[in-house]
């Protein structure tokens, strides 16, 4: 059996014209309806849109990240906005360092850093200045950092609520210290304003559109991986290590190895998404990794529904989207909102969005 | 200052009256007197060593003095005194004319003033006195400073006037009373004191003492070493009274916790939220107290922690009933409903009292403190806490073990089955055992308004932290909890003092992340063949 043909058998039918209908979507639409239509028209979708539903699909990858762990595998994490953080701050070097003497004190360091007045970089910002070397930083900072972390936690076997409490330490940690000026990430402020990417300056609806069409590609990709990896025997493992870890164990297996992969996996993810999110929204800083948003993507994944890796989707869409409605229309209700839509999702709908769709179809055969 | 000085006086004044008469002849020569006659009628009032006799040095030093025909006025405002009698004199004669004093007039008044002031009878007065001498006294100030000095028997001033005339005599020419001096230094405990001896031991550019009279440097050097020693023990008092009220702090903050995680089970990530509405708790009723019965004000506490024990236990049973109970063996569940019912409850507080903190005032009593040395000051709100936080722990402990509710919670921990069995009303246990849990956050609440702002976002800084108290301590367990909070409050007080706060936090973050792989079950687990579910 080829890899071709392993691929093709991931969804059935209906699932890959969904998927084709979302590329088209993605490919075809948005880059139509926002840079070939003239401005005035009904059809033109704003920078805005097309910036905000850029977020949602970095959003909807860290969904998938987290319904890998906590869906499939039973582990709860509230630091999974650490990962996305870190690979977003990697991604913020190389552009700040690609602002280069536009900054408001026209010097070769970033604004920040004038302003504590340092004369030169710190030894962790050397080689920030190649796209490349911060590609890769993206990917191994959260994966190392994962797998360090989840190395002692797993083999010690930390697992349940406790290990949920120490990875809620971990971000709230890494927030502590990145909030420090003299950690040399920005302080509070973090990194913004940046002006180019590759040497495309950052700001156009060219650059913007090619970064929603890098980031689409990306969510399906991982989509696909994901997909892949649930249903073949090692997520056929993840799962049983979420129902019952000891008869895996008994059976012959060493949970630690599967978890320790699926953790690492997962955080990788989340940093590649942070990457492609910050080019999109123009700001990185700490409160990104405040215990608040790590918790907050557990509820995209249990709107959703977990263990479906569509559900996810939809809860990432779904949330974010009422979000950015409440936001601008009632923002003193978005608490509120997303306070009971976590009581109630726990309460009520236990299997999220995709527990109500299957409960229809059922109610319909 | 002076004004202070001048108002304390006043006091006094007033407190005299009616006195008996100053030498009117003295008055007569200070008011309209020569230069000379001045300067010794200075003395003699001095001399005289009195309240009014301050009061009349301190009228001319603040340009209050004047005269009209032969009588001699202290005139504030519209009121009038006559400085012979200290009688009132109402109406004010309407011709009066200043009396002046010019530069060396006032520096003998001043000089007389302090000195009057260290013999005052009001030990505040002295205090006041002799700490702004403290500031820097003057040569001419020795032999009253002396005088003074033989009177005292403050433990609080005494050491001071010792301090400023060891400072004064240093200056001297003289080897031996230099020598005295910086002996007596030595004694000291005061953060002045060593102040004092660097100055001594000052060096040149290249190196060289500028001192030339080696047995003085030599014997500085002896004296700061013996004064920084004590300073230093100082230091640790200070850092070892801060880090146990952190840890008090952290105890009864977490303290519900280990109630409602511990003992129940239950992921309460809405435990800040409970601590912030005992801390609201407290505002309103304090805003009572000064809006209804401002006599009492000093007091509120007293209806303030029962008040904060019952609306956090209240709304903490309602949550129980409504949400909680739903989810009991659904840990993670759990954690995620009360942080949605965190989130509600945070907006519902912004709504009522609006986004910014409110002002939470301590009882008169609360302010101020004990000062150690003079670099340590404990603040007695802070003592307050440490003592609020040993009660509460004595109370929970008494409620657990020795109540009938403590022993049907403690049962119900062991084996809900068989307690429920043997006739315990399970649901209800476990509703009373969350209302407690619940209520002590409320005390929490309490006690954190007196110390630190009280804003919507109070809990959220508070969850963490008692998170990894209890999961520090172990779970189960009431003494793993107390040695936690104090364990964690110490270190992260010691190691602020070498890397500053937030450093020192992140360390203990990554300590107890380490710490929780070596051991999962906290510091103190249960023993027992418990297999999981």
């Amino acid at each position: 059996m080829g890899l071709s043909h392993k691929i093709t058998r991931l969804y059935g039918a209906k699932g890959w014209a969904v998927i084709f209908a979302f590329m088209v979507v993605v490919l075809v639409v948005f880059p139509l309806l926002n840079l070939v239509v003239p401005k005035d028209s009904v059809f033109y979708l704003s920078d805005y849109f097309v910036a905000l539903a850029g977020k949602i699909m970095c959003y909807a990858m860290v969904a998938l990240a987290m319904d890998l762990i906590w869906g499939y595998t039973g582990i709860l994490s509230l630091g999974h906005g650490l990962f996305f953080a870190l690979g977003g701050y990697a991604m913020g070097m190389y552009l700040m360092r690609s602002i280069g003497l536009d900054g408001v004190y026209h010097s070769p360091l970033p604004d920040f850093m004038v302003f504590l007045d340092w004369k030169a970089y710190p030894w962790y910002w050397a080689g920030t200045s190649s796209f490349w070397y911060c590609a890769l930083l993206v990917v191994l900072v959260p994966g190392l950092l994962a797998f360090a972390f989840g190395f002692f936690a797993f083999r010690s076997r930390i697992k349940g609520v406790y290990f949920s409490i120490i990875t809620q330490a971990l971000t709230f940690a890494f927030m502590l210290l990145f909030f420090r000026n003299d950690t040399g990430f920005g302080g509070n402020n973090g990194f913004t304003d940046f002006k180019r990417i590759l040497d495309f300056p950052i700001a156009t609806s060219e650059t913007r559109m090619a970064l929603f069409v890098i980031t689409g590609l990306t969510l399906m990709a991982t989509l696909l991986l994901a997909r892949y990896l649930v249903q073949s025997k090692f997520g056929r493992v993840l799962t049983a290590i979420r129902d019952a870890e000891s008869r895996v164990m008994f059976s012959g297996y060493n949970p630690l190895w599967y978890k320790l992969f699926i953790w690492t996996l997962s955080a990788v993810i989340c940093g590649i998404a942070g990457a492609l999110y910050v080019p999109q929204v123009g700001i990185i800083n700490p409160s990104e990794m405040s215990p608040a948003n790590s918790i907050e993507i557990a509820i995209w994944v249990a709107v959703g529904g977990r263990g479906t890796l569509v559900g996810a989707l939809l809860g990432a869409g779904i949330v974010n989207g009422a979000k950015s409605w409440f936001t601008v229309a009632f923002p003193e209700y978005w608490l509120f909102f997303l306070g009971l839509l976590f009581i109630a999702v726990t309460l009520f709908m236990p299997k999220g969005v995709m527990g109500l769709v299957d409960q229809i179809k059922a109610r319909r055969a | 200052m002076r004004v202070a000085y001048s108002f304390v006086l006043c006091c006094l004044l007033a407190l005299s009256l009616p006195a008996r008469a100053l030498d009117a002849e003295v008055v007569r020569k200070f008011a309209f007197g020569e230069s000379d006659e001045q300067v010794a009628a200075v003395a003699a009032l001095v001399a005289e060593g009195d309240a009014q006799a301050s009061a009349l040095l301190q009228a001319l030093a603040d340009g209050q003095l004047q005269t009209s025909g032969k009588q001699v006025l202290i005139v504030k405002g519209e009121q009038g005194i006559d400085a012979m009698t200290g009688q009132k004199v109402d109406p004010l004669p309407a011709e009066r004319e200043d009396v002046n004093a010019n530069n060396r007039l006032r520096r003998e008044l001043a000089t007389a003033l302090a000195a009057l002031k260290l013999i005052s009878p009001d030990r505040m007065v002295r205090l006041a006195a002799a700490k702004e001498l403290s500031g820097g006294a003057e040569d001419a100030m020795l032999p009253l400073l002396k005088k003074a000095l033989a009177k005292e028997t403050d433990p609080e001033i005494k050491p001071m006037l010792e301090i400023i005339q060891a400072a004064l005599e240093l200056k001297s020419t003289d080897h031996a009373t230099r020598l005295g001096a910086i002996r007596i230094l030595g004694l000291s405990n005061n953060s002045n004191a060593k102040t004092l001896l660097l100055s001594v031991l000052e060096k040149t550019p290249d190196g060289k003492y500028i001192e030339t009279d080696e047995e003085v440097y030599v014997e500085a050097q002896k004296s700061l070493r013996a004064v920084e020693g004590r300073l230093a023990w100082g230091d640790r008092i200070g850092v070892l009274f801060s880090g146990v009220s952190l840890g008090s702090i952290l105890l009864l903050a977490a303290l519900g916790l280990a109630i409602t995680y511990g003992l129940m089970g239950v992921i309460n990530m809405a435990h800040g939220e409970l601590i912030m509405i005992g801390a609201y708790t407290t505002y309103v009723i304090q805003n009572l107290f000064k809006a209804h019965a401002p006599g009492l004000f000093d007091w509120y506490l007293l209806v303030a922690v029962p008040g904060a024990f019952l609306a956090a236990g209240l709304v903490g049973i309602a949550l129980e009933r409504t949400v909680i109970r739903f989810l009991y063996g659904r840990p993670l569940e759990t954690l995620l409903a009360t942080w949605g019912i965190s989130l509600f409850l945070i907006q519902l507080v912004r709504t009522i009292f609006g986004a910014q903190n409110v002002q939470v005032e301590n009882p008169a009593w609360m302010s101020g403190g004990i000062e150690v040395f003079t670099n340590v000051v404990l603040p007695y709100s802070r003592i307050a806490i440490i003592f609020f936080a040993a009660l509460v722990l004595v109370l929970v402990w008494l409620m657990l073990t020795r109540t009938r509710l403590g022993l049907f919670v403690r049962g119900v921990t062991q084996n809900r089955m068989m307690a429920s069995c043997v006739g315990v009303r399970t649901p209800r246990v476990d509703m009373l055992a969350f209302g407690l849990g619940s209520g002590i956050a409320g005390l929490a609440g309490c006690a954190l308004s007196q110390i630190g702002n009280v804003g919507p976002d109070l809990g959220q800084s508070y969850i963490v932290d008692s998170f990894m108290v209890v999961v520090l301590g172990g779970v189960g367990q009431l003494a793993g909890t107390v040695y936690a909070g104090l364990g964690l409050g110490l270190l992260n007080k010691i190691l602020e003092g070498w890397s500053g706060a937030v450093l020192a936090k992140i360390a203990i973050l990554v300590f107890i992340i380490i710490f929780i792989q070596k051991r999962p079950q906290g510091l103190f687990a249960l023993k027992g063949r418990v297999t999981e579910s």
